[in-house]
């Protein structure tokens, strides 16, 4: 009779061990799947706040269906047109300028012939990154403040007349990208620079025998192994360009309002229209719009990227 | 058992630089010269206006003081008693967050690294599809205020953050790349899950650990917009939040500093102004450059080996 039952119970064996290794594993992921359901996956749910006039004492369940009321209420104001705009035009120059400094540091970053000369760089290329917006706009502030300002003192004293920095917004486009290189592209050109690292140093003593200059080995053998990368990065970034930076344009603005004309983007605008304004319906209507948009964003990209370089693929 | 592998070089060999090309080489360092100054400069000049004495700031900023003065500093040790206590808040809400977020990550991680986890796929792309669609800051507000009731408690910048998909996902790249034959060793000698995730798959990832564990530091103690959506009470002030309200607001300065018996007395005009708000901000980079370097072997790495998906 044992041997019998141990005989049905040995294949059993294993299975059992399955199951309690799968079990173990389970209460090892539980805490971050708990997690990702409630902080992540309930607000989902909460899309519907966008489709509702919400009331605080009915909730959201009970809060009346005003259809796509919200939407409307969005794409027929000024500020559709001038968040939008605002938010791809300046991801847009963010993008463009920024990838155009990264490889330029790259690539000189690459023909530095001295280690210690590259490790120094590599740690202050990185400081920016290591910083908060707030510490940016600390900065912009010691720049730009209208009567102390490091910049309108220069100004005063090549004798011409102080500028207002923080009330004329026609300045802010050209600002924002200047803040947006110095905190970025520091560290984006290390990427680059890692990619380069990776080709085969024959090829440039190759070069280099030939009688190539550093600026020829620079422009015809390193840029064109660059190049998968950068198509591969800057289409990842266009993915992204639906999606402003707040901490930029809230931060380094100081949110000034008589900014907004070149600085309003859509995350601001959402940010407002909830805690200023208190429009929960549409702020929830504007971030649902930016959600899809960007998933479609997203996953267009990404099919583009999977075609070109499979593992840089993000899906 | 050793695994740990020859750790990749983060810059190439040295190379004899050809005199005849001295003019490219020029250019080449004028251009990483040129963005290193513009970097150090920029946090110099915050320095520079924070050593200013405040009778000398009427005459505007400067790239040098006109002689250095730390009279900023003592006044912030002697009297921001709220500075420290948003500096306490920070120093609570980067430890205790990244402690838990990279225990409850690398756990994550561990279970979707095994092959033999039934849930393995489907729990991927549940972690994928959160990065992909979002229900954006509203409905989030609105669970967190009305539902949960998490707002103005120090949970709310420890929880809704505290599992980064991008994170997991490199940490389970870095433990699935560990040889699976360390794995079944373990497991043969009779070790539990538990067991082979904390005697096995941790150590062997460190690397991997710490340079989540310093972006987690680093997110948590830079971060000024969490607290800005929900946090209203002063003693929950984290200090990237508290100094980006002093920047729009001198006000909210002087409510930080503990009055005397005579406070109607005090010269508004004698207060301390930009010079305290620029110390106060080069008191709270110090913490992030102090702690970078014990993580810079790892993260420079990280970022030059390329593992854009690992």
């Amino acid at each position: 009779m044992t041997a019998i039952r141990r005989a049905i119970r040995a294949p059993n064996k294993a299975a059992r061990r399955n199951i309690s290794e799968n079990a173990q594993l389970w209460t090892l992921a539980l805490p971050a799947v708990i997690q990702l359901f409630v902080f992540s996956y309930l607000p989902i749910f909460g899309v519907v706040l966008a489709f509702k006039k919400f009331n605080v004492t009915k909730g959201i369940m009970g809060s009346a269906w005003v259809g796509l009321e919200n939407f409307r209420f969005y794409f027929t104001s000024l500020d559709a047109s001038r968040t939008l705009r605002n938010t791809l035009t300046m991801n847009a120059l963010f993008i463009a300028i920024g990838t155009v400094c990264s490889i330029a540091l790259a690539l000189a970053l690459f023909e530095a012939p001295k280690r210690g000369h590259v490790k120094f760089f590599q740690t202050v290329f990185v400081l920016p990154h290591l910083v908060s917006w707030v510490v940016v706009s600390y900065i912009a502030y010691t720049l730009l403040q209208p009567t102390s300002g490091l910049i309108n003192g220069m100004i005063k004293r090549l004798g011409g007349t102080a500028i207002q920095w923080y009330t004329q917004p026609k300045y802010w486009p050209a600002i924002l990208v200047c803040f947006s290189v110095w905190k970025g592209v520091g560290m984006s050109s290390l990427y680059y620079y890692g990619s380069l690292m990776g080709v085969d140093e024959e090829i440039f003593e190759a070069a280099r025998l030939d009688g190539a200059g550093r600026l020829q080995i620079a422009w015809h053998v390193s840029l064109p192994f660059l190049v998968p990368t950068i198509t591969v990065l800057t289409i990842l970034s266009i993915g992204g360009i639906f999606r402003a930076d707040f901490g930029l344009f809230y931060n380094v603005t100081m949110n000034n309002g008589m900014l907004y004309p070149t600085t309003d983007v859509i995350d601001t605008y959402i940010y407002r229209a909830l805690m200023k304004v208190g429009n929960i319906g549409m702020s929830s209507a504007v971030g649902l719009f930016q959600s899809l948009v960007g998933m479609a964003l997203v996953l267009a990209t990404n099919a583009i990227v999977r075609r070109i370089d499979a593992d840089r693929a993000l899906i | 058992m050793d695994y740990t592998a020859p750790p990749p070089e983060t810059t190439r060999p040295a190379r004899r630089s050809g005199g005849r090309e001295g003019s490219s080489l020029w250019l080449m360092y004028a251009i990483l010269l040129l963005f290193a100054l513009v970097i150090l400069f920029s946090f110099w000049i915050i320095i520079s206006v924070s050593l200013t004495s405040t009778a000398e700031l009427r005459y505007g900023f400067r790239i040098l003081p006109p002689r250095f003065s730390l009279e900023a500093y003592q006044y912030t040790f002697a009297n921001m008693k709220g500075i420290w206590n948003a500096y306490g808040v920070s120093a609570v809400y980067a430890l205790l967050g990244t402690l838990l977020a990279v225990a409850v990550m690398s756990a994550f991680a561990y279970a979707l690294s095994r092959p033999r986890f039934q849930a393995r796929r489907g729990l991927t792309f549940y972690v994928f599809f959160t990065m992909l669609f979002s229900g954006g800051l509203t409905p989030s507000y609105i669970l967190i205020k009305q539902y949960l009731k998490l707002y103005d408690t120090i949970w709310v910048l420890i929880l809704p953050g505290l599992v980064n998909c991008w994170h997991v996902m490199m940490l389970r790249t870095t433990m699935q790349s560990l040889p699976s034959s360390l794995y079944d060793s373990a497991r043969i000698d009779g070790a539990s899950e538990y067991r082979v995730f904390v005697s096995v798959a941790l150590p062997l990832s460190a690397p991997a650990l710490a340079t989540v564990a310093f972006m987690g530091l680093l997110g948590r103690w830079n971060d000024w917009y969490t607290p800005m959506i929900y946090i209203t009470k002063n003693s929950l002030f984290p200090i990237q939040y508290l100094l980006q309200r002093m920047l729009n607001n001198i006000q909210e300065a002087m409510n930080m500093i503990e009055f005397s018996p005579f406070a109607s007395s005090v010269d508004v005009s004698k207060l301390p102004r930009e010079n305290l708000r620029m110390a106060m901000m080069v008191i709270t980079i110090f913490p992030m450059m102090l702690v970078f370097p014990l993580f810079q072997r790892f993260f420079i790495r990280g970022i030059t080996v390329g593992s854009m998906k690992g």
